[in-house]
């Protein structure tokens, strides 16, 4: 059974660990500053949901360190693959948050542009970005650049071919890539328990030959640490590594997902008290790090980030319907060509014309 | 029995109960479908009355829940699984076709695979990508597999009861639109069997051709037409594999004009398909070329921008209009 790595108890104890050390202050405020942000952007899609400006919001409330981490581990040159469910991530990775948004406010399928900022368009359907993670980080190893591909997915997509398939080309191509597993219990509704037998998730890296560690999800310090040192072990050549991370989805699935159907009150309130932000707080408070000056300060500048988020997502332009013609194919089809001037015929015709 | 308000979502639900009380060796399985009752609440309650060993989650792999199900099929159960979207159910898409779809003729009848697969799909729900898909044709191409799209909550009903009993694999559409429209069905009284289609409205000067999502739309193209003076029919074809040939050609032999009307891309689509087999059958009978209204020939849209794909009245009636009437 893989031991759990672990820097910061739920209260903001410093924990020893033997191989990994806790990152230097200003890494951790740095940190603490994106669970802030992290938390507040989530509350934001939550509330433009109810507002009927985004068609759905995946939330990672509960999971910040994870997606906070993720950002904070990679360099300049590096990828990102995430899913539907790591829009915090993509943002903290400097995606503006109307680009990031505009998959769930309907506008487009992807909005920002994946090569400007190394960060793959985020994935819905499950696991099949793992293996274009790996085309990447080949790629890279061929072009001789150090890139680094950290690749995200959740604990249900772990059954997935895909998942098997990415693992096992990575391990056996010595690609740079790290897997990120957020383990947040559920998939939709089906508890872990249904989708493996094994003690871990990490236990599987054995079978890819692949080194896998089982981190604290919910210890922003930890996750750092180890995707710090996953990420440089990818880079000096030596290859892939799996990293689980324990955490859990606090709201439901989505806003249209009904959790009390399938979980308790009580699970839910136990992983309220291993919230990611109380317990870095706790810690950055104890030390001194973090004085009052400095908390109003991130408080503002958290209201300060959603505001922004609503301004932008308020300001949108509604998609132009010729849009859809476009950039279907890269040599635009005669047939394409004939269906955009339908629609557009209809469309200066004036609906209920008839 | 008399007709009652029912959603097609609860004539489902209430076609899987009936067919699992009637048979033992009837399996509900997928992602989210036990306790939980799936993401459209399809499968409510099964678990709860059949227990966790005829309705269950499966791991999150769909090419491992369609493998499964032949295998389950092959000794003796009649799984019936689901696939939560349209295009999530493209990981087992080799599972399909490769085996489901072909294992009578390989074993040369010695096995056959009686399993249902229910895929929710197409759009008008306001979904993000990859949620709305019209992924009939993949299934209506593959030679083997019987694919079934009910428009109504009775035919949904009735046609799930005779796919399960059904002894080949039959891939059953649901129009997810279609849900949660409450319509007065009675689901007591049988319906028209696999492969027929169904005359939901006549009229003697066109005939919409459609299935699924679309029926009722054409249905409300057809009563604005009569508005304006045009009387059209409308044949809801119910079954895509087998196809009602026979009913269609009577159809279009009789007023002359065919629109045939689907969500799904047009291009090598069940809609081509349609077209081509009325301009073989009712050439000599055609007043007008046959016209397609379907989807554009690009990836599903986005939310905001869906309305402009999808076959509205609008584009139906200019359609119509185009049917060559100065030659009436
Ligand atoms: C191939 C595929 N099958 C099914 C789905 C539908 N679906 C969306 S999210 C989800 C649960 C995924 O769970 P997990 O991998 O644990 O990620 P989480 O949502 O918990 O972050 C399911 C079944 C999908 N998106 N893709
Ligand atoms: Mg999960």
């Amino acid at each position: 059974m893989t031991e759990i790595v672990r820097l910061l108890d739920t209260d903001g104890t410093v924990l020893e660990h033997e191989r990994y050390a806790l990152p230097e202050p200003e890494r951790l405020l740095e940190l603490y500053r994106g669970l802030v942000l992290g938390r507040r952007f989530n509350e934001q899609a939550n509330s433009l949901v109810r507002q009927g400006r985004l068609a759905v919001y995946p939330s990672s409330r509960g999971q910040e360190a994870c997606q906070i981490g993720a950002a904070a581990a990679l360099r300049g040159g590096d990828w990102l693959f995430p899913t539907y469910r790591d829009t915090v991530a993509v943002v903290q990775r400097g995606v503006p948050p109307v680009e990031a948004l505009t998959l769930l406010t309907g506008d487009w399928h992807c909005g920002y542009d994946p090569l400007a900022h190394r960060i793959a368009p985020q994935a819905t359907p499950l696991a099949t970005q793992l293996p274009h993670a790996v085309g990447v980080g080949h790629a890279a190893r061929l072009r001789g650049e150090d890139t680094v591909v950290l690749a995200l997915c959740g604990d249900g997509a772990t059954s997935e071919g895909d998942f098997h398939e990415a693992l096992n080309f990575a391990a056996v191509f010595t690609s740079p890539v790290v897997f990120l597993v957020q383990n947040n219990k559920y998939a939709i509704s089906v508890p872990l328990s249904r989708q493996t037998a094994a003690e871990s998730l990490a236990d599987k890296g054995i079978g890819y030959g692949m080194p896998a560690v089982l981190v604290d999800g919910n210890d922003p310090a930890a996750v750092t640490a180890v995707l710090d040192e996953a990420v440089a072990r990818a880079a000096s050549g030596a290859g892939p590594t799996l990293v689980e991370a324990d955490t859990y989805r606090l709201e439901a699935h989505t806003n249209a997902d009904d959790a009390g159907r399938y979980r308790s009150e009580l699970e839910v309130a136990e992983w309220t008290e291993r919230d990611p932000l109380p317990r870095l707080r706790a810690y950055l408070r104890g030390t001194g790090l973090l004085g009052a000056a400095r908390e109003t300060e991130l408080e503002e500048a958290a209201e300060e980030f959603a505001s922004l988020v609503r301004q932008g997502v308020s300001a949108m332009a509604a998609p132009r319907p010729g849009a859809l013609f476009a950039e279907v194919y890269g040599t635009p089809t005669q047939r394409l060509a004939t269906q955009a001037a339908l629609l557009d015929t209809e469309l200066r015709a004036g609906a209920g014309t008839r | 029995m008399s007709a009652e308000k029912l959603t097609m979502a609860a004539a489902i639900n209430t076609a899987l109960r009936d067919a699992m009380r009637a048979d033992d060796s009837v399996l509900v399985f997928g992602e989210d479908v036990g306790p939980l009752g799936g993401v459209f609440r399809v499968t409510e309650g099964l678990t709860d009355s059949f227990g966790a060993a005829r309705c269950f989650d499966t791991p999150l792999a769909e090419s491992g829940i369609l493998g499964m199900a032949i295998g389950l099929a092959m000794n003796g159960m009649h799984p019936v699984v689901e696939m939560q979207f349209d295009a999530f159910a493209y990981p087992a898409f080799e599972q399909i076709t490769s085996h489901l779809a072909k294992m009578r003729n390989r074993t040369r009848g010695a096995l056959h695979l009686p399993v249902v697969v229910r895929v929710p799909y197409a759009g008008g729900i306001g979904g993000v990508e990859h949620h709305c898909d019209s992924s009939e044709s993949y299934y209506a191409h593959t030679p083997g597999l019987t694919v079934l799209a009910p428009a109504t909550s009775a035919d949904a009903y009735g046609l799930l009861r005779a796919a399960i009993e059904y002894p080949d694999p039959v891939i059953f559409l649901e129009p997810k639109k279609r849900y949660f429209a409450s319509e007065e069905a009675d689901i007591r009284e049988p319906v028209a069997p696999i492969g027929t289609a169904e005359l939901r409205r006549a009229g003697r000067d066109a005939t919409l051709i459609t299935y699924g999502p679309s029926v009722p739309v054409a249905l409300a193209a057809a009563e604005q037409a009569a508005a304006e003076g045009r009387e059209l029919g409308v044949l809801d074809l119910r079954s895509l594999v087998p196809l009602d040939e026979q009913t269609i050609a009577e159809a279009v032999r009789a007023s002359g004009r065919a629109v045939v009307i689907a969500e799904t891309p047009g291009f090598a689509s069940v809609a081509a398909e349609l077209a081509a087999l009325i301009g073989e059958r009712c050439f000599h009978h055609l007043e007008a070329p046959v016209r397609r209204v379907t989807g554009f020939d690009i990836p599903y849209p986005p939310p905001k921008l869906e309305r402009h794909h999808l076959p509205s009245i609008d584009r139906i009636l200019d359609a119509v209009d185009e049917l060559q009437w100065e030659h009436a």
